[in-house]
């Protein structure tokens, strides 16, 4: 916590003073005009900074990987191009994960038993979804993802939960893997014991969402929660967690074909990177003493805000 | 939820990815404020960024001469190519990880597992290669 704090201070501090030292011509002297809005360079990286800190803040308190929220509103509100955003936001999303992996694997609520498997899947197919997503133009990824967006919206409207789903009997692949677990629920004081069935329709499942993800830069919490929930029949705890930790796999696939084809601008990286895992922090302490129930709505209608606006920029209607 | 059930292989995962998560996040701070200092030369003036980031990466790339892959090693002296170095350690840490787990796995006799480990890998190792190339737009 300390270490991002001091980070973010650094980063706001650097993006600040840097215009002095910029304009002493301690790079190449060029023209000192930033592009068509007249702001000078170092305004959009900080509003990035400032709008992801938020976007941390939120995406905590309505229960949605912070992602999902990055590429549509940057993508849709910045003027960075959609390819550099969705490099940005695999890589926001990669950090996120690679954050919480390790509390989530010591605490044995992600399952490496059940990841593994998916991993491969969804990693493999992340890989596609990147190079299809960097040969697509950007009208057509705008149009995708928008539609993407809203149907995420529909999900998050419609979508039940199950605490702990009723699974009879784990199917044969489940068994043959042993992915089964138990957990201590500290509400209840139960060890509960959870096994999976459904799990070659499970993995069927993610082949789409792992091009998903690599197409759109999305990361994929929206999509891993109910097929680990609701179609395999994984306890809630262990779905949110597991998946949490798979997109340290399934974005780290995708984050290589967009580096090594050089869609990675670090002066959008690092900022949203800090910006969001800060605000993460802090909505997470926010959490811990509230969790005001409109907060949900209000993310919802952000992401129905910035599909429908990632949709008609892509048709060209709302340039 | 709070008996720990997580099994060695996990643990040993967990534990390296945290050092590797820290480092790398350590890293690109500093990086990045070599970076925008202006310590060392950039290959794109910081104030001409907002000329090149509304760019598709095809075009940008071929504006400012940047070669894909693993090219920026060349270039790391650069400090916009410097904040690579943490970038791809970011990128290749659950490689590490992976790896590590690998001969836990066969000890344990866990054979499917063990495969499955490799594979997975080999499916990163391949993403990061820089062999698989985008499509033009």
């Amino acid at each position: 916590m300390k270490l991002l704090s001091f980070a973010a201070l650094i980063i706001a501090l650097c993006l600040i003073s840097s215009s002095v030292f910029a304009s002493s011509d301690v790079v190449a002297p060029v023209s000192p005009v930033a592009g068509e809005s007249g702001m000078p360079w170092w305004a959009w990286p900080l509003i990035l900074f400032i709008v992801t800190f938020l976007m941390g803040i939120v995406a905590v308190l309505g229960g949605v990987g912070g992602g999902v929220l990055f590429v549509p509103i940057i993508g849709g509100f910045f003027p960075f191009h959609i390819d550099f955003v969705r490099g940005a936001g695999l890589l926001v999303a990669l950090a996120g994960a690679l954050a919480a992996g390790p509390g989530l694997l010591k605490k044995g609520m992600a399952d490496l038993r059940l990841a593994i498997p998916v991993a491969v899947i969804a990693s493999a197919c992340a890989i596609v979804g990147a190079m299809i997503g960097l040969a697509l133009p950007a009208n057509i990824v705008n149009i995708a993802l928008g539609g993407t967006i809203l149907g995420i919206v529909a999900i998050m409207l419609m979508a039940k939960k199950s605490e702990y789903p009723d699974v009879k009997q784990a199917d044969n692949l489940s068994s043959a893997l042993r992915i089964s677990g138990v957990y201590h629920e500290v509400s209840t004081g139960q060890d509960i014991n959870w096994k999976i069935h459904r799990t070659p329709q499970g993995l069927a499942t993610f082949i789409i969402i792992g091009v998903m993800a690599g197409m759109f830069g999305l990361g994929a919490g929206w999509a891993n929660v109910p097929v680990l929930n609701l179609m395999m029949g994984a306890p809630l705890k262990v779905s949110v967690a597991t998946s949490k930790f798979l997109l340290s796999i399934t974005d780290t696939s995708a984050a290589w074909i967009y580096v090594n084809n050089g869609a990675v601008l670090p002066m959008l990286v690092v900022p949203s990177i800090i910006g969001i895992m800060l605000g993460s922090i802090v909505g997470v302490r926010i959490l811990a003493k509230t969790k005001p129930a409109a907060i949900r709505y209000i993310v919802i209608f952000m992401l129905l805000f910035a599909g429908s606006r990632a949709l008609l920029k892509g048709l060209g209607i709302w340039n | 939820m709070s008996k720990l059930q997580a099994t060695e292989e996990q643990l040993a995962y967990a534990k390296l990815l945290d050092l590797g998560m820290k480092f790398g996040l350590l890293t690109l701070v500093v990086t990045f404020i070599v970076y925008v200092f202006g310590i060392f030369t950039p290959h794109i003036p910081v104030e001409e960024l907002p000329n090149y980031w509304k760019l598709p990466v095809k075009e940008y790339l071929k504006v400012l001469n940047i070669h894909t892959g693993w090219s920026w090693i060349g270039s790391v002296g650069k400090g916009d190519f410097l904040n690579f170095i943490p970038i791809v350690f970011l990128a290749g840490v659950t490689i590490l990880c992976y790896i590590r787990i690998i001969p836990i796995l066969f000890r344990k006799k866990d054979t499917i597992y063990a495969v499955l480990a490799i594979v997975e890998v080999l499916v990163l190792v391949l993403a990061a290669s820089g062999v698989l190339k985008a499509g033009g737009h």
